[in-house]
């Protein structure tokens, strides 16, 4: 077979594909059927690229095209110009100003202050292909690991790597194996928790459609460690995409014998089962998750017993989330002392977080542990977008808080966020504006908690609940000082008798914005007044009458006639009846409309 | 392909790894352009970028990027060529047909010596001020 002149690489992740970038990927095809450049072309389909703000994305090599927000039609184009003629399509170029002097991937802002190691392989290699995963050193940590190493220095080289557990709390990952590794003698059992359900993360779904042999190969190499020769990968049915790459890779290395008997002439046997979760976020707990994959409901037992001795079906059981397994094959390959390289002092490493809320550049960032937040706020994420002010940014999800922008400053590492009052978490980051008021994203939080609480134990079933119904009291106007003092007992009740880490962790998101934002809590309760005019009980639009030039146009947008005014006249609101929808506020040309 | 051995394994790992490097742009040095304006392609330029690719490929040089670009202006010798190598002069070949591409490939590229009869170059930066004037 001859060998390709081109390279298109098609963003394959869940994100692109909701906006159609497998129609693109089809009609790329397609045109190079057309054309007669089908088989000097190589079409790929990858693993997320990161850069969802300016998706669908399109890789063109060799010449290194960064195609942005290209469309299903854009694909004519593409094959025509570029692959036939070999002319960059500039329009669709990520950089337009600079596609004489094209730049390059590395000096795209979004990729300068990255560092990927857990990404690696994402938006690099065809997902559903092992050998383009071997390529990149795939199966090598495996290698050393069977043939090089011994069990005792597998887990030396990783107290040397100092990597510790991704999935939040941090909990130094070579000891975790060890506990599992002493117990002789029984069956044992190798987890990979991939059941991601804080709101707005995706690094592990995206890990695992960018690159699932990684965590193969993490997990055979810790049942070969600890002993083990069954694990299983609990995911939760809503990644149908990353399901089913993984099924595609599990059969694939099966065939290669990289799963099995006998892997690789070593004697080691090891095979994965998926096990589907409902997606109830409870599960992501590490107790509820094994009772889930032995097939019991998902509610959380007391620890101890840890998993790592009673695990799935009582049996000694390593669990670890995704992204910490797919750290394993690189330590191993490339060394611990390497890995600890990167990263502080305590927190070796990398960390993968999903950049969302109020930025320019939303997207998928894996930094050096250390960078500050405002590094990967302003540098990375292009800053607030629409020119408003920062307020604060949200991490860890439901069991996480805010830090403002008085900690702009600070490296992010485990204990710097629990300093302040946060936590590393999955990592989501959702970074809010000024538009966006904290008792609002608190009860927002304490919702989701309620809804999710498994209502096994009484802190967090009656306790995130009692919380949740004072801050709807608060939003609505009709909270009392004392409010204050309820939440701060009950919170930190809760997070001292909660049975497992949802609910000691539940109150987290409103016990940080009251501590950081006590002023706005205040003027809910004591002024009736929502700074952010986000709390539609407090607020109320109003038109302005010297600037109003009776356009009308409010009037025909407004969903309940609430807006009345002869044309050209000053228009005003009828308060009985608006539902204080906004509309008003976000179609006048003029900024008539105000928030009181 | 059967369940391998780590023979096996190391070995497809050095021969995907291959097909994959020919992907990548880390670690080029040395460039080759192809000039694919409508005047090149009508001369055979679309031979000569199969050339190249094919005699990178048989020589076993991942460091080359084959890429392509529009018209360099010099039309009257057309395919044109520009080889970008560290360490020596950007030259400019024309009248590249795949024979004069393997040349290049195996003087040019792999020898480090500049292939006679084929250099051309760009029109001289004051020509091209001259006529920006008129």
């Amino acid at each position: 077979m001859a060998p390709f002149k081109h390279y298109i690489l098609v963003c394959g992740g869940t994100a692109c594909e909701s906006s159609q970038s497998d129609k693109i990927y089809k009609n790329l095809l397609n045109e190079c059927e057309k054309h007669g450049c089908k088989e000097s072309t190589q079409i790929v389909k990858t693993g997320c690229f990161g850069f969802c703000e300016q998706g669908p994305i399109v890789k063109v090599l060799p010449e290194d095209s960064f195609y942005v927000h290209v469309q299903p039609d854009d694909a004519k184009e593409i094959v025509e110009e570029h692959i036939i003629k070999g002319r960059e399509v500039s329009r669709l170029l990520y950089d337009k100003r600079k596609s004489k002097v094209r730049a390059k991937i590395e000096e795209i802002d979004f990729y300068q202050k990255q560092f990927r190691v857990v990404l690696r392989n994402c938006g690099v290699i065809n997902p559903e292909d092992i050998n383009e995963y071997i390529a990149r050193d795939g199966y090598k940590g495996l290698e050393r690991a069977l043939f090089d190493f011994s069990s005792e220095q597998i887990i030396e080289e990783l107290k040397t790597s100092g990597l510790r557990g991704r999935g939040g709390a941090g909990f130094p990952t070579w000891m975790k194996w060890n506990f599992t590794k002493k117990v002789e003698g029984e069956q044992k059992y190798v987890v990979c928790n991939a059941d991601e359900g804080d709101p707005g993360a995706y690094m592990d779904r995206s890990t695992l459609e960018g690159d699932p042999h990684s965590i193969l190969e993490a997990m055979t190499i810790g049942g070969f460690t600890v002993g083990a020769d069954y694990g299983y990968i609990y995911i939760r049915a809503e990644y149908p995409l990353a399901i089913k790459r993984l099924k595609i890779a599990m059969e694939q290395a099966r065939e290669y014998g990289l799963l099995g008997k006998n892997i690789l002439g070593s004697g080691f046997n090891f095979d994965i089962e998926i096990r589907l979760g409902a997606g109830a976020f409870v599960c992501g707990e590490e107790t509820a998750l094994i009772r889930s994959i032995e097939g019991e409901r998902g509610m959380p037992t007391p620890r101890p017993p840890f998993p790592a001795t009673h695990g799935v079906f009582g049996k000694p059981t390593v669990l670890n989330n995704v992204e910490t397994w797919a750290n394993i094959p690189v330590i191993l390959q490339k060394g611990g002392a390497w890995f600890a390289q990167i990263g502080t002092d305590d927190s070796k490493g990398t960390k993968v977080f999903a950049l969302t809320g109020k930025l320019r550049n939303s997207g998928l960032v894996e930094v050096p542990m250390g960078t500050t937040l405002r590094e990967i706020v302003y540098d990375i994420g292009g800053g607030i977008a629409n020119g408003k002010e920062f307020k604060a940014v949200q991490t860890g999800g439901p069991s996480g808080g805010v830090i403002t922008r008085d900690h702009l400053d600070t490296p992010i590492d485990y204990e710097h966020l629990k300093e302040l009052g946060s936590i590393m978490g999955s990592g989501g980051m959702i970074v809010m504006d000024e538009d966006d008021c904290m008792v609002d994203i608190a009860k927002f939080y304490l919702g989701f908690i309620v809804d999710e609480s498994c209502g096994k134990c009484a802190p967090c079933r009656v306790g995130g609940r009692t919380l949740y119904n004072i801050l709807d009291r608060i939003t609505k106007g009709e909270g009392q000082l004392e409010d204050i003092d309820k939440i701060n007992a009950i919170g930190h009740a809760m997070q001292k008798a909660s049975l497992c880490g949802l609910g000691q962790t539940a109150p987290n998101p409103v016990l940080s914005t009251l501590k950081y934002f006590p002023e706005e809590y205040k003027s809910h309760i004591k002024d009736h007044r929502c700074p952010s005019g986000k709390c539609k009980k407090l607020i109320s639009y109003h038109i302005l009458a010297d600037k109003c030039i009776g356009c009308g146009l409010c009037a025909r947008r407004c969903p309940v006639n609430a807006i009345s005014g002869e044309i050209r006249q000053l228009h005003s609101i009828d308060q009985e009846k608006c539902i204080k929808c906004g509309e008003c506020y976000d179609v006048c040309k003029f900024d008539a409309v105000y928030v009181r | 392909m059967g369940k391998m051995s780590l023979e096996d394994l190391r070995a497809l790992r050095e021969e995907q790894k291959k097909n994959l490097s020919r992907r990548s742009v880390e670690n080029k040095d040395v460039e080759v352009i192809v000039g694919m304006g409508t005047c090149g392609i009508a001369a055979g330029a679309k031979e000569t970028l199969d050339a190249f690719v094919r005699e990178l490929d048989e020589n076993n040089l991942v460091n080359v990027r084959v890429s392509q670009t529009g018209c360099m202006g010099l039309c009257y010798v057309e395919p044109t060529v520009e080889i970008v190598v560290p360490g020596m002069p950007d030259v400019i070949y024309g009248k590249v047909d795949a024979e004069v591409a393997g040349k290049i490939v195996r003087k040019h590229i792999m020898n480090k010596t500049l292939v006679n009869d084929h250099i051309f170059d760009r029109p001289a930066a004051d020509i091209v001020e001259e006529g920006r004037k008129n």
